[in-house]
């Protein structure tokens, strides 16, 4: 069963090898790839979108189909393209960050992953079968529930999927960080990046359930006549959108925060100097992470949650402005008096910086309640999420894949490939975002079909969709310099620059046991403490000894298949009762392989001490 | 380094020119060419935080431009090792108490104005309008009036009209956004209010903000502007329809017993509670059709005969009359203008 130390050869072992894995290193390759795929698929989405709106009164696609397109976009780039490319880089840092041999429950990791990736298959099934969901990412109740068609119950099925994977990675890193941390990795020693993983993980497992509870009670609306957000027969709406948001609003917290730690890190290493403010970092991330749940309602301004709320809700929005600018400041300090590399990983966070101060700063310009009547649902609102979003989190994404790849794959990205990957996103996505906040203010509302001529909207647009095909490019040139690279660039030494934290401290890419001996850590920036002191690498903090690893196991993959299976049965039966089959089917499939992982004993396996002293050291 | 500068500060001028050639947006239109009380008021917050950002981000940009030139790895530096500080509680408080005295600045107003557009009708005098959405048009009732229209809501210059607002099926919004905000119409229980004070006549453009369908982009609508003695003639002249009224040519003649034979299950004519369809009492003097389309006779009769290529996923069935009947239809709906208060009115 151990794939691990076999060494087969052919695809068939590769793919079995990769199916049944439970090593966190390659659950985050998994996690990317498919992650990666989702996100280009979001892009042509978002491509599609600009160019019907390139021009006043355009025909290129349909209403119908357009409202499917702007749904798919922010579904699929949310649930299955930015979460699960978060959720790649922390499977291949967080365990190497804190000196660990893998996280916590590698089984479940694994589970996590291929439920995830089943949800999001099951999403995008719906284009083949009958039409996507339309009632954009939101789903505001009733018109998702009386949508009609199976688009929605495609989005309910597969999110419901998806959301208990991303739940159970959840709860995987916060119990991986608490318990598995090396000898002398006290929590305020921890890097940056794994204090943002683990707090995110704490809004994962305290948000996704409001998630969960949404989805079933609109799942039974359209599957089982319940009525919770029928009117006529006594239902409200508004639950939906207070379910939704308090998922929603800490889930771009959840998205955000892994990236602000990896820039840390970032900042940090290419400006060859400690975090400043390390304490200040990481209260201003725990703290960012409690406002995150006080805050859903400013969603709904324009709801009618009448002005005392309404005032509540500004104000303790506009207080998350104060942690952000404490990070913002803290990071300008870190470069300051620092020698700067400009690498491309550097660059992707140094354009981070004035993007998201723009896109915090229209953040606390829609925070404020009465002046959100006219943001609301406009391109201003459009504008600042993906100041946000695209400026924070998928800079942040890039960012951190150039920094890590050695650590991942083996080899430095190419460093021009990479600037000509920077450089058209960047400014593409500065021509198309920020005309939209004046799009907005001059009258253009959100998730718009099309605009008519004769209402002073057409420049701004033709602009905005200009940028969309730069960023485009820049996407392009990072898939050819990912070729390239595994192609023609020289294998990268442990650590190619000048690291300051753990995962430097291991070859690139690690031995599937990560750490021949468990280091002993002893302060912050561990490497950089024995670096400093004129050692070469960490002092083991125990003697050589047999390493304990878990088995691979296809049960992971083939729960979530039977899953995928119950899926289908949910969202058909409402048509034929017949359908139910697949319920039980796919049910039985996934309980019976809970039983077995219940029943059979898996004890795993032990590297031994011999065959380490084999390799030699490193 | 340079070289990012530079092209940040060319994609900014790029920006800003772009904003110069298309403006403000259009007057009756943008938000940022308030003709009305709830539009200005909320300008003036929006400037103030503007400006509050603006100084933010001067300041940030300062230190980030200083920092990335100054401390740029210099050639021949590779093993110099800058000093490790650990931090500076002064600065760490600096920054943290300032952007505290800033965001006090603006929640204050915040507050302020959040309540002051919340003023709901305490008088019986108040112009009151019952506004409902629905899939893809917007129904007006003037309440203790008895007048009920669709599509152009007409309200007087200077005095506030109060509205309540709510939808007969999914969520819409109801923005004006020169004139004021948006608010949600909600189904069920969940009514909202808001008021109009408009301070110029004239014809203003108004849009769903909140997705709604397949034709959510085209629910537009208008809020017409006259003076207060022009809406009180409005008023009287609309109160006084006589639905039944016989038209002049025989066409319009023919057209009105069609339309009594199609239409009138869904749309009504005069004062009624909303039905299936826009209330059509004065359709002839509607500034579009369906809310898009210029008022000729034209696209009425091809509205009339295949609504759905216009509006995508709306209630009205298609090729329910031959182009012959609706051609008649037409000329009786072009002709009910039971007021000599139009839009062209508001427009002097």
């Amino acid at each position: 069963m151990s794939t691990a130390v076999a060494q087969k050869k052919g695809f068939g072992a590769f793919l079995w090898d990769y199916l049944t894995t439970v090593d966190h290193k390659k659950i985050a390759h998994l996690y990317l790839v498919s992650g990666g795929l989702f996100f280009l698929l979001g892009g042509l989405e978002a491509m599609i979108i600009r160019i019907q709106l390139m021009k006043p009164d355009n025909e290129f696609i349909s209403a119908g189909l357009y409202n499917e397109m702007l749904t798919m976009h922010g579904t699929t780039m949310i649930f299955l393209a930015a979460m699960p490319l978060i959720f790649a880089l922390m499977n291949a840092v967080v365990p190497l960050q804190i000196g660990a041999r893998d996280v916590a429950f590698p089984f479940l990791n694994s589970l996590g992953f291929w439920l995830f990736l089943a949800g999001g298959v099951i999403l995008n099934c719906s284009w083949f079968m009958g039409g996507a969901p339309d009632a954009g990412w939101t789903a505001y109740a009733p018109l998702s529930t009386t949508s009609p068609g199976h688009g929605v119950d495609f989005y309910v099925i597969g999110l419901q999927i998806a959301g208990a994977g991303t739940l159970i990675g959840g709860i995987n890193f916060l119990v991986t960080i608490v318990n598995m941390r090396a000898p002398g990795m006290s929590y305020m020693r921890m890097p940056l990046f794994t204090w943002a993983v683990f707090v995110t993980s704490t809004l994962i497992l305290f948000a996704f359930p409001a998630l969960t509870v949404g989805l079933f009670l609109m799942m039974f609306d359209r599957m089982f006549g319940s009525a919770f957000f029928d009117v006529n027969a006594g239902g409200n709406v508004i639950i939906w959108e207070h379910l939704f948001w308090i998922f929603g609003h800490p889930e771009v917290y959840i998205l955000i925060l892994p990236l602000f730690g990896a820039f840390s890190d970032i900042f940090s290493t290419f400006s060859k100097k400690r975090l400043f403010g390390y304490s200040a970092m990481v209260f201003a991330t725990v703290l960012i992470g409690f406002l995150g749940f006080m805050v859903w309602a400013h969603h709904m301004f324009t709801t009618g949650m009448g002005p005392v709320a309404n005032s509540i809700f500004a104000v303790t929005t506009m207080a998350i402005a104060v942690p952000t600018g404490i990070k913002i400041f803290n990071w300008l300090f870190t470069m300051w008096g620092g020698a700067i590399r400009m690498t491309t990983a550097m660059l992707w966070s140094i354009a981070f910086i004035p993007t998201f101060t723009i896109g915090g700063m229209t953040g606390v310009m829609l925070a404020s309640a009465a002046a959100d009547y006219q943001y609301h649902d406009t391109y201003f609102v459009v504008a600042h999420f993906h100041y946000v979003i695209v400026g924070g989190v998928v800079f942040g994404i890039f960012a951190s894949l150039h920094y890590w790849w050695p650590k991942m794959f083996g080899k430095v990205l190419n460093e021009k490939l990479g600037k000509l990957t920077f450089w058209p996103f960047f400014i593409g996505f500065h021509l198309t975002f920020f005309i939209q906040h004046f799009l907005g203010l001059m009258g253009m509302p959100r998730r718009y079909w099309k605009f008519l001529e004769g209402q002073g909207l057409e420049t701004g647009n033709m602009i905005s969709s200009i940028g969309a095909f730069f960023m485009a490019f820049g996407t392009i040139v990072f898939l050819i310099n990912v070729v390239y690279t595994a192609v023609k660039e020289e294998k990268a030494p442990a650590d190619p620059y000048d690291g300051r934290t753990l995962e430097w401290s291991i070859p690139s890419p690690p031995p599937f046991y990560n750490f021949k001996q468990t280091p002993l850590v002893r302060g912050l920036d561990p490497l950089w403490v024995e670096k400093s002191e004129g050692k070469k690498g960490m002092t083991p903090a125990e003697p050589l000894g047999d390493i304990h690893m878990p088995n691979s196991s296809i049960l992971p993959f083939v729960m979530s298949l039977g899953l995928f299976i119950a899926g289908f049965g949910f969202i058909y039966q409402v048509d034929n009762i017949a359908w139910l089959s697949l319920v039980f089917i796919g049910m039985g499939i996934t309980l019976g392989c809970m039983l077995i992982r219940s029943v059979k004993d898996d004890l795993g396996y032990h590297v031994h001490k011999e065959d380490l002293e084999e390799e030699g050291g490193h | 380094m340079k070289g990012w500068m530079g092209k940040f500060r060319a994609l900014f001028l790029f920006s800003s020119l772009a904003l110069v050639l298309s403006g403000c947006g259009k007057e009756n239109l943008s938000a940022l060419k308030p003709e009305g009380y709830g539009a200005e008021v909320i300008l003036d917050l929006m400037i103030l935080s503007i400006a509050i950002m603006v100084f933010v981000f001067i300041v940030v940009m300062a230190i980030y431009t200083f920092v990335l030139v100054r401390y740029r790895a210099k050639k021949g530096q590779e093993n110099y090792i800058p000093k490790q500080t650990e931090g500076n509680k002064a600065l760490e408080i600096i920054w943290t108490v300032i952007p505290i005295i800033l965001l006090l600045v603006l929640a204050v107003p915040t507050v302020q104005a959040t309540f002051d557009l919340a003023e709901e009708s305490t008088k019986k005098s108040d112009i009151q309008v019952e506004v409902t959405g629905s899939q893809f048009w917007w129904h007006f009732e003037y309440k203790g009036q008895e007048i009920s229209t669709s599509q152009d809501l007409y309200i007087p210059e200077g005095e506030r009209v109060y509205l309540t607002m709510k939808s007969s099926d999914v969520i819409h919004s109801f923005w004006v956004p020169s004139i004021a905000g948006k608010v949600d119409t909600n189904p069920g229980d969940n009514e909202n209010s808001m008021y109009l004070e408009a301070y110029e006549e004239g014809v203003y453009w108004g849009h769903c903000a909140e997705l709604c369908g397949p034709a959510h982009s085209l629910m537009d609508f208008r809020v017409v502007v006259v003076s207060p003695e022009e809406f009180e003639q409005w008023v009287n002249d609309m109160k006084n329809v006589d639905p039944k009224a016989e038209p002049e040519t025989t066409v319009a003649q023919e057209g009105q017993e069609l339309f009594q034979n199609n239409c009138l299950s869904c749309h009504a004519i005069g004062s009624a509670p909303k039905g299936v369809g826009p209330n059509l009492t004065n359709f002839g003097d509607r500034t579009k059709i369906a809310g898009i389309l210029e008022p000729t006779k034209e696209n009425l009769v091809d509205w009339i005969v295949n609504p759905d290529e216009f509006k995508p996923g709306n209630n009205m069935p298609s090729n329910l009359v031959s182009e012959e009947e609706a051609s008649k239809i037409a000329e009786y709906l072009m002709q009910l203008q039971p007021s000599k208060i139009t839009p062209e009115s508001a427009k002097e």
